[in-house]
């Protein structure tokens, strides 16, 4: 990646000779998969629900897929941000409304149970990496409760804070008699 | 040599890159001493400032020595000079450096067409600060190639720790402009929302400039308790009502002067709708920045007051109570700090013990433990608060 950088990269700026280690965990790799695997998802979803619902047996539901669709692109887009802990727990949600929505559909005089089946199946391993992810992608922010180091001496003033504010005032009397 | 290298959203690695070379006769080659990890660098981090490119190198707290001058720096460097690198580059000769308006310097953004694109006029070259302020190389590294050196440098005496001069590269400066631009009158209270490193200096900033009454807005304890120890009053907004407390502290008046010193990332809360509505626009790209402190400073701030800006926004923000700003007869200062219009004083008051900004440093480690600092200051871990890198 980095010799692409480097040939766009002023004349006379530093390249990259050798990149150091990435922050980026296995996990957040894991996330970003998903994120980008939802947002394809939504968009097959919401542009082609007849082509899904066909498949799956379930013709008359192509409302339901398309909002299913948002709901897949909107998780994905935040399992891709900053935020990707609330994405993928929305994810995880989702997958139990997806298995929810397939588990109407397996019905007997269902001609497309098998693919329903194959869907479940799919669902659920993705529901197991997607819990695998927003577990292992916490935020690492210290609870509200913990304990926590307090600067109570740090005035960063050398001749204390009443010495700061009376050599304020004396500038402040200075200037008002400068303008009277 | 080793630098700490942009390469995505949340992202950093340290990297060996080539050394920096002089590209024109008025550059400068410092050897680095001391670097910052800069509250804004976050930003960048988080990919929310448009600009950055895979390889940039980040940083503008700078400070070192001089190893190398080019040809047109005209005796004002020479090799061994200390100096500390203010994080906006001047060329110290366009109108506006004329005036003092340092960060809109007219020269030296060397990518001057796209901030026009973006912002209508170009701004000043920064350091380490994304392809619309020049896409210079940051200092987050063992070597900094400082351009227009011969205006770009705040020379440092000798006996003086890094740790105290440090900050006048971009933090002190930029706490100490946000509280001038207060116009702070004696009977003034000042409320700063924001304790993290700039926040801190604008609050002995304002003691510094006479104000009655210094209240500071933060949730974290141990910024909170730094915020006290330089002589705040402090308000913990995720246990009391800022509007409420700010009344009872001003009397039902409202603070005359109001400092944002947030910005674009302003703390997301279930009880504050406005903010989960920024986060979620923010996160499909709809709206920027989020500027739930802007809108709470023009609805507290007392009518006639002046409302300071030094937090960094990027782009476009939502629903500001204009009613309310125009109305109430506001006045709102905002920029990039004019780094060099303040140093003078600064260094002054450092060397006569007035002030020493080392007392907001709360980490101290090896460049090379730059990028997990980086994840350590964002998620406020260790109870940090601010953090110098030694290359």
């Amino acid at each position: 990646m980095f010799h692409f950088s480097n040939i766009v990269r002023t004349k006379g700026d530093p390249k990259i000779l050798a990149g150091g280690p990435s922050l980026k965990r296995p996990e957040d790799r894991l996330a970003r998969a998903l994120g980008w695997f939802s947002v394809g998802l939504g968009v097959v979803e919401f542009f082609a629900p007849r082509r899904v619902t066909e498949t799956l047996g379930m013709e008359g539901h192509e409302t339901l897929v398309r909002a299913f669709g948002v709901r897949e692109i909107l998780a994905g887009i935040m399992s891709l941000s900053v935020e990707k802990n609330a994405g993928l727990w929305a994810r995880v949600g989702g997958d139990g409304l997806d298995a929810a929505a397939l588990l109407s559909g397996l019905t007997a005089d269902n001609p497309k149970k098998g693919n329903i089946a194959l869907a479940l199946l799919m669902v659920g391993g993705i529901a197991m990496l997607d819990y695998r992810a927003a577990q292992d992608t916490k935020p690492r922010r210290p609870p509200r409760d913990a304990r926590r180091k307090l600067y109570p001496n740090r005035s960063g003033f050398p001749k204390g804070i009443e010495s700061a504010r009376t050599a304020a005032k004396q500038i402040a009397a200075h200037a008002t008699a400068g303008r009277t | 040599m080793k630098a700490l290298v942009w390469h995505g959203k949340e992202d950093i690695r340290c990297d060996t890159v080539t050394d920096p070379e002089i590209q024109d006769p008025r550059d400068a080659i410092i050897k680095v001493t001391s670097c910052a990890i800069c509250g804004s660098d976050l930003h960048l981090f988080h990919n929310y400032i448009p600009g950055m490119l895979p390889g940039d190198i980040m940083g503008h707290e700078t400070m070192g020595e001089v190893v190398e001058v080019g040809s047109g720096v005209d005796g004002k460097l020479k090799k061994g000079d200390r100096i500390v690198v203010p994080f906006t580059i001047i060329c110290g000769e366009c109108d506006q450096c004329k005036r003092g308006n340092f960060s809109v310097c007219e020269t030296t953004n060397r990518k001057s067409h796209l901030a026009e694109k973006a912002f209508g006029h170009t701004t000043a070259g920064l350091f380490g600060y994304t392809h619309l302020t020049g896409g210079y190389p940051g200092g987050q590294a063992e070597y900094l190639r400082v351009p227009f050196a011969d205006a770009t440098h705040i020379k440092v005496p000798a006996g003086i720790p890094d740790e105290q001069l440090l900050f006048l590269s971009d933090i002190f400066p930029t706490g100490w402009q946000a509280a001038v631009q207060c116009d702070i009158e004696p009977t003034d209270t000042v409320a700063i929302w924001g304790c993290g490193p700039v926040g801190q200096m604008a609050i002995r900033s304002a003691i510094l400039l006479g104000a009655n009454q210094v209240i500071a807005i933060d949730c974290l304890p141990e910024r909170l308790s730094m915020a006290e120890a330089g002589g705040a009053t402090t308000i913990n907004f995720e246990s009391e009502s800022v509007l409420e407390r700010l009344e009872e502290l001003t009397d039902g008046r409202g603070p005359e002067k109001c400092i944002d010193c947030v910005g674009m990332e302003s703390h997301v809360m279930a009880s504050l709708p406005d903010t989960l509505l920024d986060r979620a626009k923010q996160m499909v790209m709809v709206e920027s920045d989020r500027p739930h402190v802007l809108r709470e400073m023009i609805y507290v701030c007392r009518p006639g007051g002046i409302i300071s800006v030094p937090g960094v926004y990027s782009g476009f923000s939502d629903m500001l109570p204009m009613g309310a700003f125009m109305n109430k007869g506001l006045t709102m200062r905002t920029g990039q700090t004019h780094v060099n219009r303040w140093t003078d004083d600064l260094l002054r008051r450092i060397e006569e013990g007035e002030i020493d900004p080392s007392f907001v440093i709360t980490h101290t480690v090896p460049l090379s433990q730059g990028p997990e600092m980086y994840q350590v200051f964002r998620d406020k871990r260790d109870s940090c608060v601010k953090v110098v890198l030694k290359p």
